[in-house]
């Protein structure tokens, strides 16, 4: 490779904060210690850095400290959160759960693994704008509908789902609110004091913090019970055991430090990144954005490219990193299930490239991206039979192909 | 820190050389293993060689090994995972099991699974006959760990493997405690699972391993993306994962001579501890090199801890984990060591980086600080 | 995914990329695959009256396996005859750029255009036989 590729992978994972790394090394060499070993200093630097780092995570939020679990990460949050309450829950309010088709596999298929012990579930389609109808919604509900999970912002278009509202009617039918807000710390606002939401996924590895560390916030008022999933010492008030990786802690803790306190002016930043690059993939012909733009975080641009395919796209872009569909699937060749879940095509959904900017995105880097892009879509469609077929006016939605 | 650091079956420190492996990955290469471009491919390029260094490790091949975020988790994992595949029967498990051994085995209750609890003797060897006598009753999961976090106390799991097999059992082991210490070999402890874990090795926190047969059916703890072959979701976490495989080629590379440095250092501290009339406990077992696990009489443990910490001394009243609790030791009990005397124990476990001067200052210490507390006991009586 | 030098090599200079006269009766042409798949790849070959292929282009919408496949058989169908382009197995073609086991059906693919190709071109011979 003549030079790194210029990262627009955001979505996937960030690169750890320079502040960040340098918090978290004195972690990994003086202050060694095990958290719970309460009985000498060593762990007690480890137990006191870990609740500072779980009061900045809670900031962050507008959250008690007391209501921030540590978890291995956001899967296991979404694993924990959702588990745990439909177990708890299931005796007194049934054995009914709602989810959206649009959300993280580590959501689905929990979801599904519950429905395997007897829970049922459905699944809502979001509307062509990635977002969910409140009163779709609403009418999901049933007497036994125990728990609700909506992500706060897609993975792979970005779009914001509107929680409060979706929240207050959990509330009003007296179902638990799980979300996953991964994707969304750091680029929305999070405020869990107003928020009627019970449950809530957080991520490090995707806000600037290391990989390997996440949290779950479970409400105090009203008392929010799970079910552990993972049983042992009894840490984190016996919600989830396992010893602490103080580093991964302590990471996590000062990149929500650096998001709260430079969010605004980051997004606003982004913001104009993403736009100047909206601008320049729509001079080209038949794209389409995925998802609606208005309620979207500003990091995320997802676009599909008409007649090319996705993967001899990526391969053409080597000079940025991308992705086409989530990183999580990334190694089967199933077309993106949420762009399919909006209704696109299944050839529009494997053209599709998600573009997601970040913190250390540059414009000269839009514009490398604009050109990039320009020259190799041209390029592949001369390639490509499906859009001689375009040109010369033909429909192919209509062309009977064989199935192979 | 000036502290002296004798606690390192609780936590150990990081190897620099560890450290160097995982700066990239906490710095510039933020690749998600997942993904295919270039970043991706690098990271998932350091996550598949550090898979084969813990492999050889463990005599093991990397198809075997699953990454988890804990020992913990792996062990969970073991437990929940086969239960869930398997009929509901019996879990055999030893007395002496890390509470995230036994208490998915309890969990398992409530769905309908008996558990035995295996004893074992005072010097904390697992009581055979018991196990045999258990797996009369259809078993299908056996767990027993291969050595003992507070006494040290090696088990004889490849005996255990072969009972459980030949009653049709699944046999698990945690050797978390045993590896960078003992030999660990896969292959010759004949089970079909077994966990091991990064940070009791100088590798980071954040990592950890089941080697598994894969011809076992286990159905996954955490679900989602599909990492590690569906067996384990979640974002790999790379550095860590860099930094587990290099402490394990590092751990097995001058184990035999790190084990016969520190057990000249336990040498060392019990003829000492005999001197001050101390309890030594399984002391005339197969034990971890590293590990002695005693008690004075009329001292409790978390006193004297406390007092050794003031002068410069980590050591550890019981496992790390139930320190919150004031319980006496769960192991020691299961010995038959009467409660007041299991109250107070205390734990030091050495690394190769202990020193002779160590041990003798450590010593003097000691003496110093019973001789103290003594008098308060006398006093207060 | 990493791509052996000679997928890359095709994909990045494709041999033979542009269309025949479809209705040229010495042109046979074989499409085969789905946008829903994934991949379609048009391929086209030009007959002499002695059988001979004389000349070979394809576009093809798909991975740069796909691409590189379709690249590959168009400069081995040139001087072939049909008989011996039919007898071109997708084992030949993986095998020559190194296919992983994921992409094999790239491979299947460009062997099934050159058959459907071939068929085309039967089938013209035969309608102006008729």
């Amino acid at each position: 490779m003549d030079r790194d590729p210029i990262y627009l992978d955001y979505s996937a994972t960030t690169p750890v904060d320079p502040r960040v790394a340098a918090k978290m090394i004195p972690y990994l060499t003086e202050h060694y210690g095990n958290p719970a070993s309460r009985s000498h200093p060593y762990g007690w630097t480890a137990e006191k850095a870990v609740e500072n780092a779980r009061e900045e995570v809670a900031k962050l939020v507008n959250a008690d400290p007391r209501e921030i679990v540590w978890t291995s990460g956001a899967t296991e949050s979404n694993n924990l959160a959702i588990k745990g309450a439909a177990n708890f829950y299931a005796s007194t309010k049934g054995k009914h759960i709602i989810t959206v088709a649009t959300e993280h596999k580590a959501v689905i298929d929990t979801v599904r693994e519950l429905e395997r012990q007897g829970f049922t579930a459905t699944y809502l389609e979001p509307e062509p704008t990635g977002l969910v109808d409140l009163e779709k919604f609403k009418a999901a509900i049933r007497p036994d509908t125990v728990l609700a999970s909506v992500m706060l912002v897609n993975n792979e278009i970005g779009v914001i789902q509107d929680i409060e509202a979706i929240g207050k009617i959990c509330r009003e039918h007296g179902v638990i609110f799980h979300v996953d807000a991964a994707q969304a710390t750091g680029k929305v606002a999070i405020d869990l004091e107003k928020l009627p939401v019970d449950l809530m996924s957080f991520s490090a590895h995707k806000t600037y913090g290391p990989k390997g560390i996440g949290a779950l916030y479970v409400r105090r008022k009203p008392r929010i019970r799970i079910e552990a999933q993972m049983h042992g010492g009894g840490h984190e008030r016996g919600m989830r055991s396992g010893t602490l990786a103080t580093h991964q802690i302590v990471g996590m803790g000062e990149a929500f430090r650096i998001a709260r306190e430079e969010m605004e002016m980051e997004n606003a930043r982004i913001r104009k990144l993403r736009d100047r690059l909206l601008t320049g993939l729509q001079s080209i012909e038949e794209t389409y954005v995925n998802g609606e733009l208005d309620h979207r975080i500003p990091h995320n641009l997802n676009i599909s490219f008409n007649y090319v395919e996705g993967e001899s796209l990526i391969m053409a872009v080597k000079g940025i990193a991308v992705s086409s569909g989530s990183a999580c699937t990334s190694a089967s060749l199933e077309p993106s299930y949420v762009l399919r879940a909006l209704g696109r095509s299944d050839e529009l959904a494997h053209s599709s490239i998600r573009f997601s900017i970040g913190r250390f995105t540059t414009e000269a880097d839009v514009d490398y991206t604009i050109a990039l892009l320009k020259e190799k879509i041209s390029k592949l469609r001369e390639l490509s039979p499906l859009w001689e077929m375009y040109k010369d006016g033909i429909d192919i939605s209509k062309v009977q192909w064989a199935a192979h | 820190m000036s502290h002296v650091y004798f606690d390192h079956n609780a936590t150990t420190a990081l190897d620099s050389r560890v450290l160097k492996a995982m700066l990239p990955f906490l710095t510039t290469q933020q690749g998600n293993a997942t993904s295919r471009h270039a970043y991706g491919r690098f990271a998932r390029d350091a996550v598949e060689q550090a898979r084969e260094q813990v492999a050889n490790a463990v005599g093991a091949y990397p198809s075997q090994v699953v990454f988890t975020a804990s020992g913990t988790e792996a062990n969970n994992f073991a437990i929940a995972g086969m239960a869930a595949t398997l009929p509901n029967t019996q879990i055999a498990i030893s007395a002496i099991e890390h509470p995230c051994v036994t208490r998915p085995a309890e969990m398992m209750q409530s769905r309908g699974w008996a558990l035995a609890k295996i004893g074992v003797n005072h010097q904390c060897e697992l009581a055979f006959a018991q196990l045999e006598n258990a797996l009369r009753k259809p078993t299908s999961l056996v767990s027993v760990m291969l050595a003992n976090n507070e006494t040290g106390a090696i088990q004889n799991i490849a005996d255990v493997a072969e009972l459980a097999r030949k009653n049709g059992a699944y046999v698990h082991t945690d050797a978390v405690q045993a590896l960078g210490k003992i030999d660990v070999n896969f292959e010759a402890l004949n089970v079909h699972a077994m966990t091991i874990s990064s940070h009791k090795i100088h590798g980071p926190q954040g990592a950890g391993a089941l080697i598994l047969d894969k011809r076992v059916d286990i159905s996954p703890l955490l679900l989602g993306g599909g990492q590690e072959k569906g067996l384990r979701s979640g974002t790999e976490n790379v550095a860590a994962i860099v930094g587990f495989g290099m402490a394990c080629a590092l751990a097995v590379e001058k184990l035999h001579e790190h084990a016969l440095h520190t057990q000249s250092l336990r040498q060392q501290l019990e003829i000492g501890l005999q001197a001050l009339d101390a309890t030594i406990f399984s002391p005339h077992t197969a034990r971890l090199p590293n590990t002695s696990f005693f008690a004075f009489p009329n001292i409790e443990g978390e006193t004297l801890v406390m007092a050794l910490d003031k002068k410069g001394f980590a050591v550890a009243s019981g496992s790390a984990c139930s320190s919150d609790s004031t319980e006496p030791s769960h192991v020691l009990l299961a010995m038959n060591v009467p409660p007041d005397l299991a109250r107070g124990a205390i734990r030091v476990s050495f690394d190769a980086s202990n020193t002779v001067e160590q041990v003798s200052a450590f010593l003097t210490i000691l003496k110093q600080e019973l001789k103290r507390l003594q008098q308060m006991v006398a006093i207060a009586a | 995914m990493a791509y052996s030098d000679k997928v890359l090599d095709h994909y990045e200079n494709p041999r033979n990329v542009g269309s025949l006269d479809k209705n040229d009766p010495q042109v046979g042409t074989g499409m085969v695959g789905a946008p829903a798949c994934g991949d379609v790849m048009k391929l086209m070959i030009k007959v002499n009256d002695d059988g001979i292929i004389e000349d070979a282009k394809f576009k093809t919408y798909g991975c740069g396996s796909a691409i590189a496949s379709s690249s590959l058989v168009t400069e081995w169908l040139k001087g072939r005859t049909i008989d011996e382009a039919y007898a071109i197995k997708n084992s030949e073609i993986a095998e020559e750029l190194a296919l992983p086991p994921v992409k094999i059906h790239c491979s299947v693919l460009a062997e099934d255009a050159i058959k459907a190709a071939v068929a085309d071109i039967k089938a013209k011979q035969a309608a102006k036989e008729a």
